[in-house]
């Protein structure tokens, strides 16, 4: 098999565990931490294409997966503020019963 | 790098000084060598990493060793009194009888402990503590990894530092250690800031993140006496005691030392250590000092570089030491000399006067180099804007700093 | 080819256990295995600066701000254990994962890759610093506003809204010599 379907393949099954997680969690921080590894499963791929992609521009996937790494530290952090603004609230951070807009 | 003109005076050490340096200064590396042909070609270079490793385990645990005793011979007679002096020649086996104390007593594990994050924390702390030391020059040919990143890979390596803290406050199932271990958290966070801010000047006029390159830049002197060094610029000055500070406080040395006040926490988030775990987290924050200490000497200090070129016959790895060491004493000068802070003085000192203070040394970083690459009469006229650059914001933050904080009341319990 | 195994199984296997452990503070701290395993996949192909970007930013940064998080959101020391989703909506989130990882597997599968070129693109990081200050330098600033508005945001929304103990005494020294500090005013953590 070629190293970059191999490469591929990891970031899939990374992907799809951070779904999985995503809607089975109900606590919302894990659902965060689901939603980091999907990101972390695009870097993933922007490396295996930059590394084994043919005729790759110099730096192209690199730049990629920095700007992707400061996108996912401002969605951590936002997320996580979040996070503990509806805890705040309703004194839990269940995301079922997260549903009302007003405070 | 030697001038014409003094080339007059390098005459008497040009006998000495060409066999001795290039022999002194290889010596580690062909020992090495010749005992790694001792192997199997297979084996070398296993042997090889194996020896580098070794090496800097044995320097850097003999260097932890003394330090402690030197520290505590320092601290006392700072304080009037002698220090320890029973085990062996003036006290200088210490030591190894507190390593014997650490390694013989109950290792006492709270009940309801999380047992593998309790033992997962000391370990963390120390290996990553060590890894640091992989890209630190220490001579000319001496540096365990070469890598482009270096001062990333650092700072990398010093992260996990953080996360053994955490370890360690929140498994020991103790509600004050683990508040201790937020405070720490918060301060290590606090500082990390100023820390990476006055390193990135560094990385900017040297145009690399790698440490041997960054050294390699300080190469030179004015006139052969006054080195090339960082430090002796207005900006690098200013960053050098910027770093200092915050490396100060990022391995919580004194000024800073509240998450582990002795007089007045227990021991913050080690309380629930004992024995050779202790010693194992002590260890770690030695060689955490240790490795920052080298990272200071690297940016602002010459790294291996001698001071003087008539200096230059001492091997590089002896400069190098001789900085750290000179470092390490002024860290334990300081902590002999400066009281504790409070946890919102010291978060106040960091995000009001260390950040902002950074912030502007970056400014002045570049409009050193610009200046420079100017030429001509900018290139002195840059000396005292550079200056002032330096010294008014202290003088403004420093004065905002201490508005409002008059002589402190006391209010009794009535 | 087997360090390459060696990192997908430490990446797919921490990443698993991580998601379905039980007590928050065990799942992010095998999450961070997780990232240095993708870090060390960077490593492997060759992306020595995004592999310590990586380690620096998840490790020292964002398993931080996760772990702030999941202690600040519970009431007593125990409570970092969470309920467990209902079965059914475990079983439709795996089938919906599973599926997805079927789709997306065929389609790498059965898609033939043009070859590509033999060694990792050599990159250094003189080169990578020019390139995002020559022609990436507008995303930079983009993505250094973007970090300050989040950074601003992520204070603003997490800090409590309640105006009387932040605005009553803009006079630091009448805080202290008045009365006991506050601790709800100027907490830093």
């Amino acid at each position: 098999m070629n190293p970059l379907q191999i490469c591929l393949l990891i970031s899939c099954g990374l992907f799809a565990i951070g779904l999985t997680a995503a809607l089975a969690r109900s606590n919302s921080i894990l659902v965060l931490l689901g939603i980091e590894l999907m990101l972390n499963a695009a870097n993933l791929n922007f490396i295996a294409f930059w590394r084994f992609g043919p005729s790759p521009a110099p730096a192209s996937g690199v730049i990629f997966v920095l700007f992707s790494l400061a996108i996912a530290a401002a969605e951590a952090a936002v997320g996580l503020a979040l996070v503990i603004a509806v805890y705040r609230h309703q004194k839990n951070i269940r995301l079922k019963e997260a549903s009302r807009l007003k405070g | 790098m030697t001038s014409p003109a003094l080339s007059l005076f390098n005459a008497p050490f040009a006998a000495l000084a060409i066999p001795g340096p290039t022999f002194l200064e290889r010596a580690p590396l062909e020992l090495r060598d010749w005992f790694v042909h001792l192997f199997p070609a297979p084996a070398q270079w296993l042997v090889h990493h194996l020896i580098t490793i070794v090496a800097v385990l044995a320097v850097f645990g003999l260097f932890f060793a003394f330090l402690t005793i030197a520290e505590r011979k320092l601290l006392g007679r700072l304080q009037n009194r002698l220090g320890p002096n029973r085990t062996g020649p003036f006290g200088f086996m210490q030591p190894f009888a507190d390593a014997i104390k650490a390694l013989t007593k109950e290792d006492v594990v709270p009940a309801a402990a999380d047992k593998l994050l309790h033992f997962l924390a000391p370990v963390i702390v120390c290996s990553f503590a060590l890894m640091t030391f992989a890209v630190l020059p220490f001579g000319r040919h001496l540096i365990p990894l070469e890598l482009d990143a270096a001062v990333l890979y650092f700072f990398a390596a010093g992260a996990a530092t953080e996360l053994a803290i955490f370890m360690a406050g929140w498994s020991s199932r103790n509600k004050y250690s683990l508040l201790a271990a937020m405070r720490a958290l918060a301060q290590l966070i606090s500082y990390e800031l100023p820390l990476l801010l006055t390193v990135v000047p560094v990385v900017m006029l040297t145009g690399t993140l790698s440490t041997q390159n960054i050294v390699l830049a300080q190469g030179g002197w004015w006139h052969g006496v006054i080195p090339h060094w960082h430090v002796f610029t207005p900006w690098g000055f200013a960053g050098f005691l910027i770093f200092l500070v915050a490396a100060l406080a990022e391995t919580n040395r004194s000024p800073f030392d509240s998450p582990e006040a002795e007089s007045e926490l227990i021991a913050g988030h080690l309380t629930e250590y004992s024995g050779f775990k202790y010693a194992l987290f002590f260890m770690a924050e030695y060689f955490g000092m240790t490795a920052l200490c080298g990272l200071g000497v690297t940016l602002f200090l010459g790294g291996w570089q001698a001071p003087s070129v008539y200096l230059q016959f001492i091997p590089s790895y002896v400069w190098f030491g001789l900085k750290l060491i000179a470092m390490i004493l002024l860290l334990i000068w300081i902590r002999g000399t400066l009281l504790r802070l409070r946890i919102d003085q010291l978060m106040r000192l960091s995000w009001k006067l260390l950040v902002p203070l950074a912030l502007i040394n970056l400014l002045n970083a570049a409009f050193w180099f610009q200046a420079g690459e100017l030429g001509g009469a900018f290139a002195i006229a840059r000396w005292p804007v550079s200056i002032g650059l330096a010294v008014l914001p202290f003088i403004a933050f420093g004065r905002r700093l201490g508005r409002g904080l008059g002589p402190r009341t006391y209010r009794y319990a009535p | 080819m087997l360090s390459l195994s060696l990192i997908a199984a430490l990446i797919l296997t921490s990443a698993a256990v991580a998601l379905s452990l039980r007590n928050l503070i065990h799942s992010a701290l095998v999450l961070i295995v997780t990232w240095l395993g993708v870090s060390a996949f960077y490593l492997w192909a060759g992306a020595e600066f995004v592999g310590f970007a990586q380690i620096l930013l998840y490790v020292g940064a964002i398993s931080m701000v996760v772990l702030f998080a999941v202690l600040l959101t519970r009431r007593s020391m125990d409570e970092a254990r969470v309920q467990p989703s209902s079965l059914r909506r475990v079983i439709a989130a795996v089938l919906a994962g599973g599926a997805l990882a079927g789709v997306l597997a065929g389609a790498v599968l059965s898609t033939r890759f043009l070859p590509g070129a033999g060694r990792p693109p050599e990159i250094n990081v003189r080169q990578i610093g020019l390139q995002l200050m020559g022609p990436h330098a507008a995303s930079l600033l983009l993505v250094g506003v973007l970090l300050t508005v989040a950074l601003i945001g992520a204070t603003v929304i997490a800090s409590s809204f309640e105006r009387d103990d932040v605005s009553s005494d803009p006079d630091p020294r009448a805080r202290s010599r008045g009365r006991l500090p506050s601790n709800s005013g100027d907490s830093h953590v």
